[in-house]
């Protein structure tokens, strides 16, 4: 068989033409035969090339522990994390939210308290107080302010686990970080893999609008935005007077 | 004045009834989607709507597509509460009916004015 160089085929796709050309029907079909033999050793050395180099990137990819690793451990352990991610916000909020509605209501009975303490205290001062009113005033005074210690006290306490609640923070940014270092790891792996297949299946079809349609977009991370996000309640508002609201 | 929260997170069904509390509404009920909150409403005569839109089951789009398509309760104001801020996403609310728009996270008074534009309307019979 003849080598496949480009000058090899170019002499012999001319002798074809030519022995056409000469109405001669035998030499046309012998030549027509070694044309197509040409480009099929070409295409079998094309497809010996990419077996080798699947075989030895499935080996490799056998042999990478790092990647046995990623896939039967580390992955099912991301996605706890995340969900833990997910119990530890949940939990805060409501430690939160409990300790607020605990504090609301001291708030307003104090300021309530205080506000008729305040008004009757000023009575006393112009001397529109009877003896009488101003024994009560007294007593309330007595039973106020003894209140008044164990209910701050007890706003302190709100206070503080409201603080506390926030721990969160912490331990949730450690476990996203932790995450995100995984899920660059997996990426390069996956380029490398598309990489290697981007000779046969010619590279990625990218995701058209129509694919995308119906797809939500979910909140917005800083540094992710793009121009079809509106930023603010002020864009929203502004949109939504555009069309008519 | 009774208000149907709808909302798949929790804490943020929380955080609008408190919000709606200090506001002076006390009357409020909560859903964890659409699938649950559509025949509560169908039921119970709400006089308001607050729904997030991403929740699983049901979505509040369509939650509010079904509202504005059953006779009974399709005059029910709906003010819609979520992360999503597509354009198209606003429009397409828009589009079908939604009576205010407020993207998270949201402050109390956000809250607040949307309400009051949205009543002022109601009652202005615009």
């Amino acid at each position: 068989m003849q080598d496949e160089t480009p000058q090899n085929v170019l002499e012999t796709a001319r002798a074809y033409v030519q022995a056409l050309e000469q109405n001669e029907q035998e030499t046309a079909e012998e030549k027509l035969s070694e044309l197509a033999s040409l480009q099929e050793s070409k295409l079998f050395n094309e497809l010996g090339k990419l077996t080798r180099e699947f075989h030895d990137a499935l080996n490799s990819f056998r042999h990478d522990e790092r990647f046995a690793e990623l896939a039967e451990d580390e992955i099912p352990d991301a996605k706890q994390r995340l969900h833990y991610v997910i119990e530890r916000t949940d939990d805060a909020a409501h430690r939160t939210l409990n300790a607020v509605e605990q504090a609301i209501p001291l708030c307003i009975s104090l300021k309530d308290k205080s506000d008729h303490l305040h008004k009757t205290w000023l009575k006393f001062t112009n001397r529109e107080l009877t003896p009488k009113e101003f024994r009560t005033l007294s007593k309330e005074l007595d039973t106020f302010l003894e209140s008044a210690v164990s209910e701050t006290s007890n706003l302190k306490g709100s206070m503080d686990e409201v603080l506390m609640a926030q721990d969160f923070q912490d331990i949730t940014g450690q476990i996203i970080r932790r995450v995100i270092q995984l899920v660059e790891e997996l990426e390069g792996g996956l380029v490398n893999l598309v990489k290697l297949g981007g000779g046969i299946v010619g590279g990625r079809k990218k995701k058209t609008d129509e694919d995308k349609k119906g797809e939500l977009a979910g909140p917005v991370i800083p540094g992710m935005e793009d121009s079809n996000i509106v930023a603010t309640q002020d864009d929203v508002d502004d949109l939504l007077s555009s069309l008519g609201f | 004045m009774k208000i149907l929260i709808v909302d798949d997170f929790s804490t943020m069904r929380r955080i609008i009834k408190n919000l709606l509390r200090d506001l002076g509404f006390n009357n409020t009920e909560e859903a964890d989607d659409g699938q649950t909150a559509l025949p509560m409403l169908k039921k119970n005569n709400y006089d308001f709507l607050v729904t997030d839109w991403n929740m699983p089951g049901m979505t509040g789009i369509d939650l509010l597509k079904a509202v504005r398509a059953d006779p009974e309760i399709n005059t029910l104001p709906v003010l819609m509460v979520t992360a999503e801020q597509k354009k198209e996403q606003i429009v397409e609310a828009a589009q079908a009916g939604v009576n205010g728009y407020i993207v998270k996270p949201f402050t109390a008074t956000t809250l607040k004015e949307k309400l009051d534009k949205i009543f002022e309307r109601i009652n202005g019979g615009g």
